[in-house]
């Protein structure tokens, strides 16, 4: 819930009054406000949580921190869709009963 | 640990490891506050690579896991209602509630919406003006900047169908709380990166000096974790108690100021409720006067609410660090992520529902004992 995931500004726009950024987190792209980090320009790397980038970091760090994220599983949740989290939501026990008392649901 | 040799600085982390065996030479207990550090310290194997006597202690850093009952059923009541879109990330969707969570609502037809950015519940209030737009504000220090800039924007926007249903908690308070509480077991912290990233760590060093503990801000990879143990337990092995930084890429000391300005215009600090825990007070945010026309609890009058809390859940006790998951007699029997019966088992970053998905079935020292825990 509180994990900020890196990603890349590959475009800034002025939405309204507010800062927004097509952010790219390896492959998935999202609008992300970019109001909390005035210094964050066009090919930099940004940590952002729920939409809002927090933070600016340096593309190494960034690439490898979200190849651990990927590879611990901490992505799909973050930047689920709503299609996907609603698909999530509807399978929704996370793992098997280990004493079978739920199976039957 | 079968993971952590995969992982792509095993040997660092093997080396990182072997230094923290050779500085500690007493038993220490380390808190990490953070749900999302221990969710990858238990996925990692990370305490199970540390020495005998170092034991990680899971703290109430879980928003999910500590958003009061009573609150949820309030949220599932506003949903219920007729020309409502009820907004929520996606990890509330599961909660339950007293009867049903969120998305049995939106199954017998409430318009529950899932979004990513709090900003995305403002545009479906723009784009939808005959409906009431409420938005579940959960969160830590992190996500209060998002939900504090879709108020901002709705109230310079004048919106009058957007509103923000309040739980917001914050981590210095409860830290104090856990180390006034008389039965006090923690030796050290290790504070949430990401959390700091936004307030930076001033705020620690007084709670460091007053309770002589040392804190480190640490991150949530694998050899982010093992550092910031490792810092720690060199700080009390030379009897240090000093706020350290150990994610520099990532938090400065003073945090993201524009985000702070922000949040000390539009929250008020006020007491929370914490699930599982209690009241502590000035732990949470709630909208200031300015704002306070946002706030869905003054919008939506909803009373009547009673809330059971299951008689057999511990979840207070593991989020104040006294008992592991697996210490509580209903852990993966009664209760189960599929099944929760409290705050604990509930989100997938609670310390419960961690240890049941990755096999924590049995204690530590049962473990110790097969030999298989330790190096």
């Amino acid at each position: 819930m509180c994990l900020a995931i890196p990603g890349k500004v590959e475009e800034i726009l002025t939405e309204g009054d507010l800062r927004i950024g097509r952010v790219n987190f390896g492959g998935i792209v999202k609008r992300v406000c970019l109001d909390y980090v005035p210094e964050v320009q066009v090919g930099d790397y940004t940590i952002v949580h729920v939409g809002f980038a927090l933070s600016k970091i340096d593309e190494e760090t960034a690439l490898q921190t979200l190849e651990d994220f990927r590879a611990m599983g901490m992505l799909d949740e973050e930047l689920a869709s709503e299609e996907e989290a609603l698909a999530r939501a509807a399978s929704a026990p996370q793992s098997a009963c280990p004493d079978g008392s739920c199976s039957a649901k | 640990m079968k993971y952590l040799t995969e992982f792509r600085n095993g040997e660092i982390a093997q080396r990182m490891a072997r230094e923290i065996h050779a500085v500690a030479t007493r038993p220490w207990k380390i808190m990490e506050v953070c749900g999302g550090q221990t969710h990858s310290i238990i996925k990692n194997g990370i305490d199970q690579m540390l020495p005998t006597g170092i034991e990680m202690i899971h703290g109430p850093g879980c928003p999910v896991c500590v958003t009061p009952l009573e609150l949820i059923d309030k949220a599932l009541a506003i949903a219920a209602q007729p020309g409502v879109i009820f907004c929520s990330f996606g990890d509330m969707l599961r909660v339950p509630g007293t009867e049903g969570d969120l998305f049995q609502v939106k199954g017998a037809g409430g318009e529950v919406r899932v979004v990513y950015s709090p900003l995305d519940a403002v545009e479906l209030a723009v784009k939808n003006p005959d409906k009431q737009v409420v938005f579940f504000g959960v969160g830590f220090e992190t996500t209060a900047p998002a939900n504090a800039m879709s108020v901002h924007v709705a109230k310079r926007r004048g919106l009058k169908n957007f509103s923000l249903l309040v739980s917001h908690v914050l981590v210095p308070p409860a830290i104090e709380a856990i180390l006034s509480a008389p039965d006090r077991r923690i030796d050290g912290f290790l504070l949430a990166g990401h959390v700091c990233s936004v307030m930076g760590y001033w705020e620690y060093p007084p709670l460091a000096e007053k309770y002589k503990v040392p804190m480190v801000v640490t991150g949530f990879e694998p050899l982010d974790l093992l550092d910031g143990i490792r810092r720690c337990v060199i700080q009390l092995e030379d009897g240090r108690h000093e706020v350290e930084n150990a994610y520099e890429r990532i938090v400065k000391f003073e945090g993201n100021q524009g985000a702070q300005k922000l949040l000390a215009e539009v929250f008020e600090v006020t007491d929370r409720a914490w699930r599982g825990i209690g009241v502590i007070p000035k732990s949470g945010w709630r909208l200031s006067e300015a704002y306070r026309e946002f706030d869905a609890e003054e919008r939506f009058q909803i009373s009547g609410i009673h809330t059971a809390e299951s008689p057999l859940c511990r979840s207070g006790d593991v989020l104040r660090g006294s008992i592991k998951p697996s210490e509580c007699a209903a852990f993966g029997k009664q209760c189960t992520p599929r099944h929760p019966l409290g705050a604990t088992m509930v989100s997938s970053e609670g310390a419960c529902a961690a240890y049941y998905n990755y096999g924590r079935f049995i204690s530590a020292e049962e473990l110790a004992a097969t030999g298989a825990a330790k190096q």
